[in-house]
């Protein structure tokens, strides 16, 4: 199996103007993950599984991250005058990484029986709706976990054949597994198709009848 | 060598009138039937929205979300630990190879070590899981067929037995919660593995009475041959794993592929299909339950003295380095995985579990187009769901 690196280099040689980075993974078991930016990441998804070498037919997992602002502190010395003196001051700065949210794919060969290789996509910020490329006309076995994805997370994943809530019901809104999810107080309420027909049957009552 | 296929062409959602044979207008009526949450062969709260021509099925949509909590969130709000019990309730008739996934996530994300007696208890217990999980589908399976009561019985009299065993080394039948990363919550005794032994080594005669009860009998040949096809390209496309897949010929089985814990040290073979249809995916799973037996008999024999938790493991307020693993393990239904990411703390940033029955059911429709509306019940008896695992 090759490494994240040989891969990137293969790659960045095939797919012109690709932009990938491999990311570290602290874990020492864990494998370090291909990052590939939005507009490339189909074709260098059909790259890895067409190739040769890699083959990777088997996307096993996807699942969706979500990443909120952060807010970054490094510390660095600086030399300043304090005092009419020159002292080493360390100062604190701080600097916001803004939130986003990533989809990531287990891709695995079952002909080649190696792998796997984890590939991650990025969208550009939190919105609701945010927008990413769908993989599963490449592999039939992310439509239902990519819908899954759109559903909790409230990626919109580009391209998808039938691009639904898949767990929760139609017209729900939120993405419950966003960070800054709130579940709402009335958890059991749940629009019916009889909501319009129930107001107006209100209108029909007199108000001390009502009670 | 050639590129890896296209994925076959999804079949058309658009319902189109029906016409008669010589291209005509419509003819008659088709008719939209919502089969279940509530019925009896969905196994659980399953829905599938179908389109019938006749008794023919032209559209099949499988509706999910009944019985959803969001395990994944409920995972990342309470620590490492505290998500032990909750895998139990997720495929609740295999806690077991859950609770394995599980650990073995975590073990491979802090990495610690397994001792060696553990990893033969683990080895034990996953088989017996297998072993009671083929037994008791095939039970559901020839009851979706009309093979009301007896088959199911005898599966179900013996799944007590394994049941009994389960219960007296982790106090419960089906909730174990018995694994522990880094080894097993507490060992097992002389006496408990000689009434193992007793049970794995009778099992192959009761294999051999159901089997002769079922595998030649009319209905299910007439029932289960050529229903349901599903084929090798799509298998891998779909990310169909486990016997599902075994049964479509592709020769894929995690104990082979990774040999997590110690399946290196087992012979054993691995049953294979060669048509994809219904009676394939019925008849891997008695050949798996054989080739169980086998595991069973060697583990029980090789099972060494020692401890059974790594002493250096910690349980409570376990804070793994930030990374992440993707750690899987051959469930009775397929690939159980469970991906994690940890940011330092008590609790996993993120916790994913990668569900082999809610993936299996991606090609239901492909499978039942064509087929009358009573082969979609044995199709998606075939498939086996549980649906904890199916909505989590």
């Amino acid at each position: 199996m090759e490494t994240p690196e040989q891969i990137k280099a293969r790659l960045e040689a095939a797919v012109p103007e690709i932009r990938v980075e491999v990311l570290p993974n602290d874990c020492p078991a864990g494998e370090r993950s291909l990052l590939v930016d939005i507009a490339h990441v189909f074709a260098a998804a059909k790259f890895l599984r067409d190739d040769p070498q890699l083959r990777l037919d088997y996307c096993s997992n996807v699942s969706g991250v979500d990443w909120p602002d952060l807010e970054i502190a490094t510390k660095t010395k600086v030399k300043k005058v304090v005092d009419g003196v020159e002292k080493e001051v360390e100062e604190v700065m701080k600097t916001l990484r803004p939130g986003f949210l990533e989809a990531v794919y287990h891709l695995y060969s079952m002909e080649l029986k190696q792998g796997p290789v984890v590939l991650r996509q990025r969208t550009a910020n939190r919105d609701p709706e945010a927008p990413a490329v769908s993989l599963t006309p490449l592999w039939r076995g992310a439509e239902l976990q990519e819908r899954e994805v759109y559903d909790l997370y409230g990626i919109r994943l580009e391209g998808h054949p039938d691009l639904r809530r898949i767990l929760m019901w139609d017209g729900f809104k939120g993405f419950p597994m966003r960070k800054d999810y709130v579940a709402p107080d009335d958890f059991e309420y749940e629009p019916t198709p009889h909501d319009e027909v129930l107001e107006l049957a209100k209108k029909h009552y007199p108000p001390e009848v009502k009670a | 060598m050639n590129p890896v296929a296209e994925p076959p062409r999804r079949p058309s959602y658009e319902i189109r009138p029906k016409t008669d044979e010589a291209g005509g207008e419509s003819i008659g009526e088709l008719l939209e039937i919502s089969m279940g949450p509530h019925h009896p062969s969905t196994h659980g709260v399953f829905r599938m929205d179908v389109v019938l021509d006749g008794e023919k099925v032209v559209k099949l949509k499988p509706v999910f979300g009944y019985l959803h909590r969001n395990h994944e969130k409920i995972g990342e709000n309470i620590s490492y630990l505290a998500s032990m019990p909750y895998t139990d309730r997720l495929d609740y008739f295999c806690s077991m190879t859950n609770n394995w996934a599980y650990a073995l996530s975590v073990e491979k994300l802090a990495g610690l070590a397994v001792p060696e007696r553990a990893e033969y208890i683990r080895v034990i217990m996953a088989e017996l899981t297998r072993l009671q999980n083929h037994t008791c589908l095939i039970g559901f399976f020839a009851q979706d067929m009309g093979a009301l009561g007896t088959p199911m019985m005898y599966a179900f009299r013996e799944r007590e037995k394994i049941l009994d065993l389960f219960e007296s080394v982790s106090g419960a039948r089906m909730m174990c919660n018995y694994m522990r990363f880094g080894g097993v919550r507490c060992d097992v005794t002389a006496e408990w593995l000689a009434q193992a032994k007793q049970l794995t080594d009778g099992y192959g005669k009761f294999l051999d009475e159901f089997e002769a009860l079922l595998a030649q009998n009319e209905i299910i040949l007439a029932r289960t041959q050529g229903i349901g096809v599903l084929p090798r390209e799509l298998a891998i496309s779909a990310a169909i794993t486990g016997p599902m897949l075994r049964a479509s010929g592709v020769d894929y089985d995690l104990r082979k592929v990774d040999k997590y814990g110690i399946y290196s040290r087992f012979d054993f073979k691995v049953p294979l299909g060669a048509q994809g249809d219904v009676y394939d995916r019925y008849m891997i799973r008695v050949l798996e339950m054989r080739e169980c037996v086998k595991i069973l008999q060697a583990a029980l024999r090789d099972i060494p003295s020692g401890p059974v938790m790594d002493p250096k493991a910690k349980l409570r307020g376990l804070r793994p380095k930030a990374g992440e693993a993707y750690g899987r393990v051959e469930a009775p239904k397929g690939e159980l995985g469970f991906y994690l990411i940890s940011d330092g703390s008590t609790n996993p940033y993120r916790y994913r579990v990668r569900p082999p029955s809610f993936i299996n059911l991606t090609i239901l429709e492909d499978m039942c187009l064509g087929h009358r509306i009573a082969d979609a019940v044995v199709i998606l008896g075939s498939v086996d769901i549980v649906l904890g695992e199916v909505d989590r």
